[in-house]
C-alpha cells in the first residue's frame, strides 16, 4: 500500500512537469503581455521590464529556471502585474479562503447529496422520490452564476439576513451563501448517482441474501448496500473537489470572497504569468492528490483492488 | 398438519409489457424432514414459488394464496413478522454463489451477522459458530478463511459458504434454489452428497427447486412438476420416473442425458410460455405431442389419480404412458 502510494507520487512529478510546459508554452504563443496597455509602453522601458522579469531570455531558460525556483525554493516568482507581491502572497491568500468554502460546500454537498439519493432510492416511487428528484433536477439545472443573485436578493436585500459579500474566518454568517452557491449543482449530480446506484445494488442478489436473512432494512441499507452504491459516487467525488475549487471564480467575483478564483481568472485577463502558473501548478497537483485519495478508499471498500 | 402448506398460490408481476402471472393457483404441502423435488424448465414459476415463501419477490411482484408455516399463515406478513421467520426458521441456498455471497464483506461478517440477529450471541461466539458450521460444509482450514472475502473462494466452495450460513440457525426447512446450476459437474455431485448428510443429520425439511430431474432423483422423496406458473404432476420419486403419466414430465426424462448405449436425448420442441397476461387453456399446449382440441382453452384441474400421485391433463393415463 505504501508502496503504492509512493509510486503513485513519483509518476505525479512527470504529470506536473508536463502541465508546466505545457501552460508556459501556451501562454507565450498567445499575443499580448503582461505588460501591453492601451496607452503604449516606450521601448526602453518595456526592454528594461521584460530584463527585470526574465522574458528576455530564450524559452527553454525561462522555463528552467521557473522550475529551479519552484521545485528548490518553492518560490512561484513575483506577479508581473501588482507590485511588490509575489505569487506566494497572492496564494497564501487567496487559497486559505477558498479551501474553506470549499470545503465546506463539498462536505455539504456530499452530506446532502447521498441522504437525497439514498432516501430516493429506498422509498422509490413514493413523494419521497419525486421531492428528492425534483429538487436535485431544480439544483441542477440553476448554474451558480444564477444561483448567487438570487440568493442575494433574498437574504441580503429582502430578509437582511447575510452580509452581500466580502470574507471573514471568524463569522460563519459569510460563509453561507458562498457555500450554497457553490454545492447545490454538485449535490444535485450526487444525488442523482447516488440514487441510481443504490437502485441497481438494491436489486443485485447479495441484497436478497441479505433479506433472506432476516436482517432488517435499516441493517441492509448500512450494512450491505451503503458501500457499493457509493462507489460510483466516489469516482466522482475526486474530480468534484477540484472543480469545485477551481470553478470558485463565479463565487469570488459575486461574493467578493476574495479567493483563489477570481486571481487565476485576472492572471489570465492580465497575462500575469507568474500568478497563473503558480495556480495551475496548485490546482494540478491538488487534482493529482485528490485522484490518488479516491483510489486509495476505492482499495479500501472494494477488497477485490489489492495495490 | 404438514409443516409448510401452500395453497392456491398467485404470483404476479407489474411490467411495462403487462402483468406477468409467474405463478398460478399452486398448491402442495411439506411434511417435516421430508425432501421435495420442485422440478420445471426455466421460466416455469419455481424459483419465484420459492421467492413468495420468504416474502423475496422483487418490488413488482404480488403473491396471493396462503402460505401456512407450522400453524401460521405467513404469506404477505409484514417485513419485522417475517425477518423472525428468514434464516432462522425457514433458510435459503441460491442459485449463483458467485453474486449472492456480498462481495465487500468478509464471510465472518456476513455469517456472524445472522446470528448476532436471530440468536443474540456476541460476534466472537457468532465467528465461532459460523467456523463450526464451514467445518461441517466441509471447507479445510475454515478458522483461518473465514476471514476471507467471497472473491478468494471458487465457485463450489462459495456454495458450501452459502449452504453453511443458511444452516446456522439449524432452520426447520431449507429451500435451495437451483443449488448446483451454476457449478461444475464433479462440484455438483459433492454439493448434493453434502446436502443430502446435512439434510439427513439436522432432519431439516427440504424444497429443492431444480430443471434437472436427475438431481431430485437422487435426493427427493416427492417432486412437483411445473410449467407456466402450474403443476402439471406430483408425484413419489420411484413412480414418477418409472411412469410418467404427464406429457411434459415424459418430455422431460426423454430429454435426460442417459448412458444406455441404444437411447438418444430427445428434446421437447418448441420454447416456454409467455407468460404474460392471464394463462388460458394449458400452457403446455402449444409443444405437447398429445394435444386436444380442448386443451387450448381448458387448463385441466390436477387430479389425484393414486396414492400421493396427482396429474393435470385432459388425456387419460394409459394414452400418456403407454
Amino acid at each position: 500500500m505504501i508502496v503504492y502510494i509512493l509510486k503513485r507520487l513519483a509518476t505525479a512529478i512527470p504529470t506536473l512537469l508536463a502541465l508546466v510546459i505545457a501552460s508556459y508554452l501556451l501562454m507565450h504563443i498567445a499575443p499580448g503581455s503582461p505588460f501591453s496597455s492601451e496607452r503604449g509602453i516606450p521601448p526602453e522601458v518595456l526592454a528594461n521590464l521584460n530584463a527585470k522579469y526574465g522574458l528576455d531570455q530564450p524559452l527553454w531558460k525561462q522555463i528552467t529556471t521557473y522550475l529551479w525556483n519552484v521545485a528548490v525554493h518553492f518560490d512561484f516568482g513575483p506577479s508581473f502585474v501588482y507590485k511588490d507581491r509575489s505569487v506566494n502572497d497572492i496564494i497564501a491568500q487567496g487559497f486559505p479562503v477558498t479551501l474553506t468554502y470549499g470545503a465546506l460546500s463539498f462536505i455539504a454537498a456530499v452530506l446532502v447529496g447521498v441522504t437525497l439519493g439514498v432516501t430516493a432510492a429506498i422509498k422509490r416511487n413514493s413523494w419521497l422520490d419525486y421531492l428528492a428528484v425534483g429538487v436535485s433536477i431544480g439544483a441542477q439545472v440553476l448554474p451558480n452564476f444564477v444561483m448567487a443573485p438570487i440568493l442575494m436578493l433574498v437574504f441580503t436585500l429582502t430578509l437582511h439576513w447575510l452580509p452581500g459579500g466580502g470574507w471573514s474566518f471568524s463569522d460563519p454568517r459569510f460563509w453561507i451563501m458562498p457555500v450554497i452557491a457553490l454545492s447545490t449543482s454538485y449535490m444535485a449530480s450526487i444525488a442523482r448517482i447516488t440514487r441510481s446506484s443504490m437502485l441497481e445494488v438494491l436489486g443485485s442478489n447479495h441484497i436478497r441474501t441479505a433479506r433472506a436473512k432476516g436482517l432488517p432494512n435499516r441493517k441492509i441499507i448500512i450494512r450491505h448496500a451503503l458501500k457499493p452504491a457509493l462507489l460510483p459516487v466516489i469516482s466522482y467525488l475526486g474530480p468534484a473537489f477540484v472543480s469545485m475549487i477551481t470553478g470558485s471564480v463565479i463565487i469570488d467575483v459575486y461574493f467578493t470572497t476574495g479567493g483563489i478564483g477570481k486571481s487565476f481568472v485576472d492572471s489570465a485577463l492580465n497575462r500575469d504569468y507568474a500568478v497563473m502558473m503558480g495556480v495551475t501548478i496548485l490546482l494540478g497537483t491538488l487534482t493529482i492528490l485528490f485522484n490518488l485519495v479516491v483510489d486509495i478508499i476505492y482499495g479500501w471498500i472494494d477488497p477485490k483492488i489489492r495495490y | 398438519m404438514a409443516l409448510l402448506d401452500v395453497k392456491d398460490l398467485n404470483v404476479r408481476f407489474a411490467t411495462q409489457e403487462g402483468e406477468v402471472h409467474a405463478v398460478n393457483g399452486v398448491s402442495f404441502a411439506l411434511e417435516k424432514g421430508e425432501a421435495l423435488g420442485i422440478v420445471g424448465e426455466s421460466g416455469s414459476g419455481k424459483s419465484q414459488l420459492a421467492f413468495s415463501i420468504l416474502g423475496l419477490l422483487a418490488a413488482n411482484g404480488r403473491a396471493s394464496g396462503s402460505i401456512t408455516f407450522d400453524g401460521g399463515e405467513i404469506l404477505n406478513l409484514p417485513e419485522a413478522q417475517l425477518n423472525k421467520i428468514r434464516a432462522d426458521r425457514i433458510a435459503m441456498v441460491f442459485q449463483d454463489p458467485m453474486t449472492a455471497l456480498n462481495p465487500y464483506m468478509r464471510i465472518s461478517d456476513q455469517m456472524a451477522e445472522t446470528l448476532i440477529q436471530h440468536k443474540g450471541v456476541s460476534k466472537r461466539d457468532a465467528v465461532a459458530q459460523a467456523v463450526e458450521m464451514l467445518d461441517a460444509v466441509k471447507i479445510p482450514d475454515a478458522k483461518n478463511r473465514v476471514r476471507l472475502f467471497p472473491h478468494e473462494f471458487s465457485g463450489g466452495m462459495r456454495q458450501r459458504v452459502m449452504i453453511a450460513m443458511a444452516l446456522l440457525c439449524k432452520p426447520d426447512v431449507l429451500i435451495a434454489d437451483e443449488p448446483t446450476t451454476a457449478l461444475d459437474v464433479t462440484v455438483q455431485a459433492q454439493i448434493m452428497d453434502l446436502l443430502g448428510e446435512l439434510r439427513r443429520d439436522l432432519g431439516m425439511a427440504t424444497v429443492l427447486i431444480t430443471h434437472d430431474l436427475g438431481v431430485v432423483a437422487g435426493f427427493c422423496e416427492r417432486a412437483i412438476v411445473m410449467y407456466g406458473g402450474q403443476v402439471m404432476e406430483q408425484s413419489e420419486i420411484d413412480p414418477l420416473f418409472a411412469q410418467p403419466t404427464h406429457p411434459y414430465t415424459k418430455g422431460l426424462l426423454a430429454a435426460l442425458p442417459r448412458l444406455d448405449a441404444d437411447s438418444t436425448m430427445i428434446p421437447i420442441r418448441g420454447n416456454p410460455p409467455n407468460m404474460t397476461g392471464a394463462p388460458t387453456g394449458c400452457p403446455f399446449c402449444p409443444r405437447c405431442d398429445f394435444v386436444e382440441d380442448i386443451c387450448a382453452t381448458h387448463m385441466p384441474p390436477l387430479i389425484s389419480f393414486a396414492e400421493g400421485r396427482a396429474r393435470a391433463c385432459h388425456r387419460v393415463i394409459e394414452e400418456v404412458a403407454a
